[in-house]
């Protein structure tokens, strides 16, 4: 153990969440994860393992998928960020949601914020996945309940819908 | 036990040079961080001794891939998103690549860096055994200049590198000379993704006339360090692909590594599948060589 921790002052972080202006008060190497679910209340990012093995805390960064588990927050300064619940701030329900909901693809549901904005992240790059894809995609975050299938069903329809669409 | 944010120092200078002087500074004590997915992993589980850590996320020359005609240069802060979608890399150093896509899920390839692979000095890490065979060049920076170091000289021991308390890796240099090679990534473990190694293997070769006329071979978790296989590269430079050849390879490389029992594996299975990939990989040389 440290013999004598320092203590580092709290300092304000602007960034957008789910397309709002957001300003916290924060520690810098508070997890982005603690700050969303304490400070903001948004607790659809679960923490699973704590250490970017599980994705249940996944969100998007500037759009890009990351573990916000392991984004100290000031890291986050500026960014724009997109968690489960701004996932579809435009209709009552995304059309992946759907799907999941339509293929069995949530049980106990600690996982499936994460595996949705996998999934979204993954059609962004890739509107048309093969299989292969789609498991690569989701490789990083982790079901204890599903077996993966259902969830890799979901995906591949809310594909095939979006292309049709 | 978790850490206690209160205790932790995070700064963003934004440019290299106030990185640099900061670290110059107080030597060793300023831990520098870009993507988290090593630093945060500690921090999080109360294990980071570091209490003062500093931002290198945001310098856009550690981030940069520059092309020259005789090399390529991928700042250190490179992720491994960025790796394997880059053309050239995918094209002229499939094994990169490769290594890349295997890192973690996504998520960490969005935000783990190559330069952080390095520093992180794991022996099982994916992309250091590439490293090893495509002749890499490490860039160290500090406020007393730039030096360029031998990749293969940078591991001095488990977890002991070349960087000095006040140094960054800059970039990583490879040479642009292997696209002719026939090249071979295994991992082997106990998942595609998310999984660290048991083994993993890099490997290069060329034929001419029926012969090996180079062969570059590397390995990961079987040694302190990542290991390139020099003796069995010697062993196998001019020769003719065989049965007893490839019992010879495969009977130099038992030797020289230095596997070990874990979590993940054993020492003994290590060494049979590590003697097995090198195997593969020159039966599959033979076979795509000769179409070369």
């Amino acid at each position: 153990m440290n013999p004598s921790p320092q203590t580092s002052a709290k300092c304000e972080v602007l960034f957008t969440v789910n397309g709002e202006a957001k300003k916290v008060l924060a520690h810098p190497m508070e997890r982005l994860l603690d700050v969303l679910r304490n400070d903001l209340k948004l607790t659809g990012a679960k923490e699973g393992c704590g250490e970017g093995e599980c994705g249940s805390c996944s969100v998007l960064l500037d759009g890009m998928l990351v573990n916000s588990c392991l984004i100290p927050v000031a890291q986050a300064s500026g960014a724009n960020i997109v968690t489960i619940e701004g996932i579809s701030a435009h209709a009552l329900i995304h059309p992946l949601q759907e799907a999941f909901l339509e293929c069995g693809g949530a049980q106990c549901g600690i996982c499936t914020p994460g595996m949705i904005l996998a999934a979204v992240h993954l059609l962004e790059k890739k509107p048309e996945p093969a299989l292969a894809d789609i498991r690569e995609g989701l490789a990083g975050n982790l079901c204890r309940c599903t077996g993966y299938m259902q969830i890799f069903e979901a995906v591949a329809r809310a594909a095939r819908r979006r292309v049709v669409s | 036990m978790r850490a206690d944010p209160s205790e932790y120092k995070l700064v963003s200078p934004g440019n290299l040079q106030a990185v640099l002087s900061l670290m110059a500074g107080e030597p060793a004590q300023w831990l520098p961080i870009a993507g988290g997915t090593d630093v945060m992993v500690l921090y999080s589980a109360g294990k980071l001794p570091n209490r003062k850590l500093v931002n290198i996320w945001n310098i856009p020359e550690l981030r940069q891939i520059e092309i020259f005609p005789d090399r390529i240069c991928i700042g250190a802060a490179c992720t491994y998103t960025s790796l394997r979608s880059h053309a050239i890399v995918v094209r002229e150093f499939p094994l990169l690549a490769t290594a890349a896509s295997w890192t973690g899920g996504i998520a960490n390839q969005n935000r783990g860096t190559l330069g952080g692979n390095i520093a992180n000095a794991s022996p099982a890490a994916d992309s250091l055994p590439a490293l090893l065979v495509y002749e890499a060049e490490v860039t160290l920076i500090s406020v007393r200049g730039e030096r360029r170091v031998a990749y293969r000289n940078f591991h001095s021991g488990y977890k002991q590198t070349a960087l000095a308390a006040d140094e960054l890796i800059r970039d990583i240099s490879l040479p642009r000379r292997f696209s002719g090679y026939v090249s071979h990534a295994r991992k082997v473990g106990a998942r595609n993704a998310q999984a660290i190694s048991k083994v993993c293997l890099a490997a290069l070769g060329r034929m001419a006339d029926g012969a090996i006329q180079d062969v570059c071979l590397a390995l990961g978790s079987v040694a302190p360090v990542p290991l390139r296989l020099n003796e069995t590269e010697h062993l196998l430079a001019g020769k003719k692909i065989g049965p007893s050849l490839i019992d010879s390879a495969r009977k130099s490389v038992v030797q020289k590594i230095r596997p070990i029992d874990d979590i993940r594996s054993t020492a003994r299975y290590r060494a049979a599948v590590a003697g097995n990939l090198v195997a593969e990989f020159l039966e599959k040389l033979a076979a795509e060589g000769a179409n070369a």
